[in-house]
This record gives structure tokens, sequence and C-alpha cells, in this order.
């Protein structure tokens, strides 16, 4: 575990997922001075989460697309680039200044170049008991299953919709654990709105792998389609899955819960750092506002990958090579002319891209998954509800920041990353307003929390030396 | 079309919703014009400190006359304001401060103000027993406390309009100008027009007093705060230092609020701050020194309001050195939140009784001759 080595870097690439390690490999090579900054212990992102490291050793329980993520880890390995992992980047501004965290020392480092790589978060779910002990996100899941070969034995539901939630079940199945039920969310008529998409789809590699993942965990699992209510409960404990499907309402036992629907770009640092986002009206989350080289409205920073908008672990690649491409011809322009030409790489990200809209429309969560009601609790941090904001609309808040002060949502440890996608769309449903006119929490950092230890050890102009240290 | 009103107040701070707040309870009917939303700057995100405690003298009378609308502050909003009054105490960290700490007590003394205490090191550490064992006494305002800013600034605001005020948020007041007496106002298609306008419209006030005649010496600044995780109960009153810039503030919940005054880089235009975060860190060498028991929480977040600071530190409040009908209200220099309530009283009365009874004059437009800009 160390700091940075330098205090200044051509290109800083944060995220070591798809895009963070394609884009840090592209700049390395072409001899810009490059640091690969990366939360996990191993490179790798979410997708190719524990690539170096996984206990899993036959290929075919994780899937052969998990195992393009070593190539692309071998690339970057070679490629001069510095790589820091358990790095927590807390802090980031349109100077081009990150703060770093690593093993409990933060440092700081600036950059001439920025790539944000930051990847996805799981959409909230925010459903009647979510908060429960024993219901957690499918991706928590699939954390522990591939960083450590963990997989459910109690009695196990997966509800949601979406790719991944497919692929997790195959995992899970594949490595012996259990799935009692799968509840399966989407919506009915979007299968009517995905169909003039459908060409698209069936001609992209999602397609064939799509189909078999379903057709394998259909044949092990009872799955109920369109299930159109779910509610978690139990006594201090997950013990109840109660869901209404096709007009029938049915309870059972249950002793874990896995939610997904979907993912959406993590944007927190990009917003604190000041970059442009709007709303996404098909994906229904913030979308940074880029160029086609990934550039964002603040100058020296890109973002690659999920982050820039989903586009899946294929797309992030593209996406990386053509940011740290745009780097390379502002910064070392002769060195551009060895690298792969732009147009072979936007083709690229166009196959890539193939069959992204059909996903997106079959897949669009429903608005009662969205937007809760009653007592179901939306900001976890502070136990607020559904109620509680309509309340604090109707006496004048307005938006997601001005509701901070009548309720503290969103000011909690997770910054709005549980909450922020449904205050959003709850206000802007309650004062019928579109989710862009209503906006989202002004994000500050640290994104991450630091102890105040130690930021204090940071301090180290002359007088804070000669201090006595007193207490 | 020109709407006709009593009163253009122009922005939305404490002071700006204060001021048409009391306007209102004195029968008038004002428009209130905020360029963004009530409480968006630095009345809405400062650390919400209710400070009598260590004031410029020449503001200390509309510190008085704030502090006893404080203490009634649910009465006149409907809002608790998350106002509390667990005193403010200002430390001395060694017995050259405490020195200077008493002479400035002395010298209150001597004006008949009585609100600052001098305390030794037994009584500070009955009020304050985190405090580092080190320190020999210090300053006490028994009165003093905190409130939830944003919360406070709401609160002003929705009074305000329950009461007759108009309020547009969203778009900024333009084309400033005085015809025939009275004063009008653009905000986007509409026009207001009054025969008074007053000027609250903190960071962007400076530029509106310029652009009608009357420069003054006054910056943008945005002084940074930030915020730990819950830690247990230990501390009470609001905590200030004499000699380093910290100060310090444990709400109900277990938070910590940290300032003390060290500036981020403001960009006005794009309502933006950089937050300077080498400068951050000596603050939190600061409480990491002064007490231990913060050593392990977490900072969840930093952030700066955006401000206007006199060269002199004092606010700018009262009647207009050059125009019949204009007030200018603002420039309070990083501690104006606990005079939001005492300063729109006073203009109010100012504006409908044409003078006041709390001394306010040192703080008048006229002090700045041209020549001191």
């Amino acid at each position: 575990m160390s700091t940075p080595r330098r205090e200044a870097y051509d290109v800083v690439v944060i995220g070591a997922g798809p895009a963070g390690l394609a884009a840090a490999a592209t700049a390395a090579e072409a001899g810009l001075s490059t640091l690969l900054l990366d939360e996990n212990a191993g490179p790798g992102g979410q997708v190719f989460r524990a690539i170096a490291s996984t206990p899993v050793t036959e290929r075919a329980q994780l899937g052969a697309d998990y195992w393009v993520g070593a190539d692309l880890v071998k690339a970057v390995r070679a490629s001069g680039a510095e790589i820091i992992q358990r790095a927590t980047v807390w802090s980031l501004d349109r100077h081009l200044e990150i703060g770093i965290s690593v093993g409990g020392v933060s440092a700081f480092v600036k950059a001439r170049r920025v790539i944000l790589a930051t990847g996805a978060l799981e959409r909230p779910f925010p459903i009647p008991g979510w908060t429960l002990p024993g219901v957690m996100t499918a991706g928590a899941a699939q954390t522990m299953l591939k960083s450590s070969a963990l997989v459910p034995d109690g009695r196990t539901v997966i509800a949601g919709q979406g790719p991944l939630l497919w692929l997790l079940a195959a995992q899970i199945l594949r490595l012996g654990g259990r799935i009692n039920r799968i509840l399966d969310t989407t919506e009915r008529r979007n299968y009517l709105a995905a169909l003039p998409h459908a060409f698209a789809f069936l001609t992209s590699p999602y397609f064939a792998k799509g189909l078999a993942l379903m057709r394998e965990v259909r044949a092990k699992v009872p799955v109920i389609s369109s299930v159109s209510e779910l509610s978690a409960a139990g006594d201090g404990q997950l013990a109840t899955v109660t869901y209404l499907a096709g007009g029938r309402r049915e309870t059972m036992q249950a002793d874990l819960l896995l939610l997904h629907q979907g993912v959406v770009p993590n944007v927190n640092l990009a917003m604190a750092a000041g970059i442009e986002h709007r709303w996404d009206e098909l994906q229904l989350c913030w979308s940074p506002v880029l160029d086609q080289n990934g550039n964002s409205s603040i100058d020296g920073i890109a973002i690659a990958g999920d982050g820039a908008g989903i586009g899946g672990a294929g797309a992030a690649v593209f996406r990386g090579y053509i940011a740290a491409r745009a780097a390379v011809e502002a910064l070392v322009p002769a060195s551009a002319a060895k690298l792969t030409p732009i147009a072979e790489l936007r083709t690229g990200l166009v196959r890539a891209e193939r069959g992204r809209a059909f996903l997106d429309t079959l897949f669009r969560p429903a608005p009662q998954f969205r937007i809760p009601s009653g007592d179901t609790i939306v900001c976890r941090c502070e136990e607020v509800t559904a109620k509680d904001i309509l309340e604090a609309v109707a006496i004048g808040a307005t938006g997601p920041n001005q509701l901070k002060a009548y309720r503290r949502t969103g000011m909690g440890p997770c910054q709005g990353r549980l909450c922020g996608l449904t205050v959003t769309e709850l206000m802007a449903e309650a004062r019928g307003k579109s989710p862009q006119e209503i906006g989202y929490y002004r994000l500050r950092a640290p994104v991450k929390p630091i102890t105040l230890a130690e930021l204090a050890a940071v301090a180290k102009t002359e007088d804070d030396v000669k201090a006595v240290v007193r207490g | 079309m020109t709407k006709r009103v009593d009163a253009i107040v122009v922005g939305g701070g404490i002071h700006g919703c204060s001021t048409a707040l009391h306007l209102c309870l004195a029968g008038m009917k004002p428009v209130l014009i905020e360029k963004d939303y009530a409480g968006r700057h630095a009345s809405g995100v400062n650390a919400g400190g209710v400070r009598q405690l260590a004031r410029h003298i020449p503001e200390i009378p509309l510190s008085i006359r704030s502090m006893g609308i404080w203490e009634r502050i649910e009465d006149l909003l409907d809002d608790d304001c998350s106002f509390e009054s667990h005193g403010q105490v200002l430390v001395a960290e060694n017995q050259a401060e405490l020195e200077v700490c008493r002479s400035r007590v002395a010298e209150l003394n001597a004006l008949g103000f009585t609100h600052e205490e001098l305390i030794d090191a037994v009584e500070l550490k009955r009020l304050v027993p985190a405090v580092a064992d080190t320190c020999p006494g210090g300053v006490v305002s028994r009165r003093d406390g905190a409130a939830n800013p944003a919360q406070t600034t709401t609160a002003f605001r929705r009074k305000a309009a329950t009461l007759g005020a108009t309020v547009c948020e969203g778009v900024a007041a333009s084309n400033i100008r005085q015809l025939d007496g009275l004063w009008h106002v653009d905000v986007g298609a509409d026009s207001f027009a009054a025969p008074v306008l007053v000027n609250a419209a903190g960071a962007w006030a400076g530029q509106i007093a310029a652009s009608l005649g009357e420069p003054v010496p006054v910056e943008t600044v945005a002084p940074m705060l930030m915020i730990t995780s819950r830690v247990p109960h230990f501390i009470d009153p609001v905590v200030i230092l004499r000699g380093r810039k910290l100060s310090f503030k444990q709400f109900a919940n277990g938070t910590v609020l940290i300032g003390g005054g060290h500036l981020a880089t403001p960009y006005q235009d794009r309502n933006e701050t950089v937050l300077d975060w080498r400068s951050l860190a000596v603050s939190a060498r600061t409480v990491f020194e002064l007490f231990p028991v913060m050593r392990g929480a977490t900072i969840v977040r930093a952030w700066a309001g955006i401000e206007a600071r006199m060269k002199d530190d004092l606010p700018v409040l009262g009647p207009s050195a050059r125009h019949k009908g204009l007030y200018h209200q603002f420039g309070f220099s990083l501690h104006g939140f606990q005079l939001g309530p005492g300063a729109g009283a006073v203009m109010a009365e100012l504006i409908v009784n044409g003078g006041t009874q709390t001394r306010i004059g040192d703080l008048a437009i006229d002090r700045f001759h041209p020549s001191t800009l």
C-alpha cells in the first residue's frame, strides 16, 4: 500500500474497471505519466471484480465475458502506469486537484487530464421493508460471490429486472447456491415498447447470451412474471416477501431477498467537481453532458465507462480508449499516430452499444418501484419516508437541496447514493415538474468520508510544523 | 406589465427575508426578488451561530436587538428554527490570550455592555469539559447559541409570503432604475415599481450599490465549513478560539460542525466555490489537538457559501447617501446570520418611521469616503 510517488501527473484515471483499465494503459503506453487509482483490493471494477484474485477457478462458472478482464489487467500492468489499489478519491475540483486516501493517509495530486471511470451504482429499489436485515442488493451479493465464492444457502428470493439479475442468478446456481423464486418486475407493456429496437438487439452479442442465461435459470428456479407490487416484512429481520402478480397476491417465507432493477451512472465525484449533468429520460438517471470524446463541461476532465451513461462493459472499454486517445492528442500529439485510429474505436463503440436501446426500454423500471409512497423509507441515513417528503413539499420545499432544510435527506454518510434518484422523481411527481427542473442534490467533497485525524495529518504549513502539540 | 408594490427587496438571504417579513408586519406589501432560491448562498449554508460574543463594538447594539428576537423566534415565525441557547464560549489557549480577553471584557463593561463574561479555567472546564486542560480561561456569552440556517431563512421567507409578501425566486432582478420617484426593477418579463428599494443582495449587493453610484470597498468571499459523522454527545455551547481560526458546534443529532473562517475560492458567476483542503486540514488539525475525543470522527461533507465582506468587516445598514427611497443592507462580513432578525426589524423602522431606536449610525454607507475606496 503506497501513496502516489509524484505530486503531479499528465493523466490521472479514477477507477480500474473496464474503462479505467483501457484508458490508463493507452495513456501510459503513449508515454504520459499516468496514475490509475482504484478503490478495490484489486483491479477489475464490478464487472471484473477480483479478476486477479478470485478463488473461483472453473472459468465457466463466472462466464467467458468475465475473463476478458484479465487481458485488460495484463495490458495496464505492462504499460508503465502507476497503479494504486485501495485508494479512495475523496475530492476532485475544477483545478484538477485530487484528494486521495490510501491506507488512512491522505495526499493531493494535480493532473493535466483526469479521466473518470467511476462506473455504475445499483438503482435504489425503495419498497416497504427494504431496510430490513436480510434484504440486500443483488450487486452486494455478487461482490461476495466473486471475491469470496460465498453464495446464499437460506430461503432466497431474487426480485426485480435487468440483465445483471439473470447473470447473478446463473452465477449463484452454478456455484451451488440456492434460489427459491425469482420475481420478475418487468412490465408487460415494456415488451411492446421495446419492439422497435428488437432487430438491433437480435443481432447484438447480448441476445444469444441473454437468452441462454434466462433458459439456464428458468430450468432450475420458478420465475413469476409481471410482478406489480412487492414488499418485505419481518420483526427486525426479513421473514416474508409479499407480491402481487396477475391479480394474485402471495406471501412467502424468506431468509434473503436480493433486489435489483438495473444500474445508473455513479455520478457523485463528477457532480462534486461541478460537472454539468442532465436527466436521461430513457435510462431515468443523471448523466454527464459530454462531447464525443467523453470531455465534460470542465476543461481537462473526461468521463468514460458506465459513469458516462450505462453502456455495459464492452462499450466501457472503447470509451476508455477514446477518452485516453483524446488526452494523448491534447498532450503529446506526436504519440497519437501510434494509437488505434479513432474511426476504428468509434466503430467498435457503436457495435458494443448495439442492443442497448432495447435493454433500456425493456428493463425500464416501473414507476411504483421508483417512486414509493406512504411510510416506505426513502432516505435510509436519516430515516425519512415518502410521506415526510410530500409533507415538506406541501409547506414549500421545491427541490432536493431545499428539502435538506426540512428533512436532512441526503446529508448522511451515503451522500444521497441511496435516495437521490428517488427524491428527485418523488418531488418531480409531487410538483408536476420534470426531474430536470427539480434537479439533484448539490454534492460536496469529501465524496467518501475521511477521518478527522487523517485530514489533520495533511496540515503541513510552517506554522503547524512549529506549533506545540496540545491536548 | 409593471406591478406597483410598497417596497422591493432584492436578495432572498436571511436579511432580505427578514426585512420583507418586518415590512409585512408594519402593514406594507413588499416584493422579494431572489435570483436562486431563499437561503441558496451564505444565509442557508453558514455555521448557524447565534452569537453576540466577540462582536465589533459598532454592531453590538444591533446584535443585542436581534438576540431579543431570536429568543422568541417561534412566536414570530411559527418555526423553532432549531434555535438552542447553550451559550458561546471563547477559549484562551494561553495566558497572553486570556489577558486580551480580560481587557476586552473591561472595555465592554465600561461601555455598558454586560453580555460578555470573563471566565477562569474552572468555569471553562465546567462549560466545555472536553477542552484541553492547558487552557487558562476565556469569555462566555450565556444567552448565545445556534440555529439551523437553511431552516431559519426558509421560515422567514415562508412567514413573509404568508403575510402578503410576493416572493419571486429563480430569476434575477435586473435593470434597476429610478423614474419619477419610483424604483423600477425587472424580473424576467415582469416589472415591479415601488417608492422603496432595499439592496440586500449579499455578495451581489456591492455591484448594485456601485451601479447606483455608491461604490464601496467590498469583496466576495466564501468561508468554508465541514461537518463530521455523529459522535457521542460531549459539548453544549458553541466554542470559538481566541488565537486560531476555529469555531466548533455539536448538534443534537451528534454531528459536529467545524468552521472558523478559512476561505474557499468563490466563482460568483457560476454560484460555485472550490474548497481549499489544505486550509481545512489546518482546522482539522486544530480540532485534533484541542478535542482528543474527536480524533476518530469522520468528515462527511465540506462546503462554502458565497457572501460579501467589507474592508472594515462592518456591514452597510441604513439609507443611501445619494438616493431617496434606497436602503442598503449587506456586507455582513462572515457574521450576519445572528443579525438578520434584528436588521430586518430595524430596516422596517427606517422605512416606515424614518428612524430607529437601535444605534446603527456607524454602519451607514457614507462612512466610505471616495478616497477610501
